[in-house]
């Protein structure tokens, strides 16, 4: 199913760009264009987050502080491996994509974790930082409940990715 | 906010490895060897990024930006009440969700805070967010996308067999996050006035 939408809105898009005589092979590279110096843009962030990741994860810290925590995040149903990178997906967006990279990496892209670990850094963008910029932007102070419904929506799509990971991809 | 977090991490890590007679040699050899790592998942996340964002182009200029925001129209008048009468910031209001949605990373951003400068000057007290900037923050932060390309670029680059596996997943996951969102906000909205 998911193969298909990809394919499918390839089709649909090109199709479109024709019949609104869009120079389709040039808006394409244009696009591409800004989209690499987007991603490579990234690497220094990923950089300082995957050595603070990596880290952690070879110091034995996150070894003890999930032993410790994990049976207590397990009663309310988040598997353990899961739960640092739901703690770091509303605060940092590069540091999350670390996390989840290292997750991808021990337990395998297609495993259940891998999957759930997945699902939960694409379904959200990074809170604080949305927040941060768009009021730093035109200077609003007094933010209200922006934070808090930002939050709750993460812990809602952390919930739901839950869920629907369990339905699509099976157990784990 | 992020130097502290940072600094926050790194110096727990190296500390707690220190204090439990962890092995100095391992932790150096991580921090030398996560610039390979990141090189790896950059390029992996850029290649997909890259083809997106060219698609992407394209719909943008076949007008489906434009096409996606007329048809949501209702929808926006509903979620933004406040801004009837206001036709042309509710418009940039619409452009940027669906930027955000089709994956129009570089141009997302800047239509919000147009977006956003466009709700400031209707703002009766600029430094308290308004109800309809409010309303806007719950749809950003959740930004909720067709195809969430960089976590899919981050699949590819660890091999895996399905690296789109996680479109529906994601989109579902997105969809739960949004709505609670949304409901969050409304019910909050009269409540938390400052």
């Amino acid at each position: 199913m998911a193969q298909l939408i990809v394919l499918l809105v390839c089709v649909t898009i090109i199709l479109a760009g024709l019949l609104r005589r869009v120079a389709v092979f040039d808006e394409f590279v244009e696009g591409a264009k800004s989209g690499a110096l987007v991603g490579l843009r990234l690497f220094p962030y990923i950089l300082a987050m995957l050595m603070a990741v990596n880290l952690i994860g070879a110091s034995g810290l996150l070894e003890t502080l999930v032993a410790r925590f994990g049976g207590w995040v397990e009663l309310v149903g988040i598997p353990r491996e899961i739960a640092p990178l739901a703690l770091l997906r509303p605060l940092t967006g590069s540091g999350s994509l670390a996390l989840t990279g290292e997750i991808l990496r021990v337990h395998g892209p297609d495993s259940f974790l891998g999957l759930l670990a997945s699902t939960v850094q694409g379904s959200t963008d990074t809170t604080l930082y949305v927040v941060t910029v768009y009021f730093g932007a035109v200077g609003i102070k007094r933010i209200r409940h922006t934070l808090f419904t930002g939050l709750l929506a993460d812990l809602a799509g952390l919930v739901a990715a839950i869920i629907v990971c369990r339905l699509l991809f099976g157990a784990g | 906010m992020m130097n502290a977090v940072w600094a926050f991490l790194m110096l727990a890590a190296i500390l707690y490895a220190l204090a439990t007679g962890g092995e100095a040699e391992l932790l150096t050899r991580t921090l030398l060897q996560s610039g390979e790592a990141a090189i790896a998942l950059t390029l992996g996340l850029t290649g997909v990024i890259a083809f997106w964002s060219g698609l992407a182009r394209i719909a943008e200029r076949a007008g489906l930006v434009t096409g996606l925001g007329t048809m949501l129209r209702p929808l926006f008048v509903l979620l933004f009440p406040s801004l009837r009468g206001h036709s042309h910031v509710l418009t940039a209001v619409t452009l940027n969700v669906c930027a955000t949605f089709l994956g129009l990373g570089n141009a997302a951003t800047p239509l919000g805070l147009r977006a956003m400068t466009l709700l400031q000057e209707i703002n009766p007290d600029k430094e308290r967010a308004s109800d309809a900037m409010c309303t806007l923050l719950a749809l950003n932060t959740t930004g909720l996308a067709l195809f969430p390309a960089t976590v899919v670029g981050l699949r590819l680059a660890a091999g895996s067999a399905y690296p789109t596996a996680v479109v529906d997943s994601a989109i579902l996951a997105g969809l739960a996050a949004t709505v609670v969102g949304l409901a969050c906000d409304r019910l909050l909205r009269r409540r938390w006035r400052n």
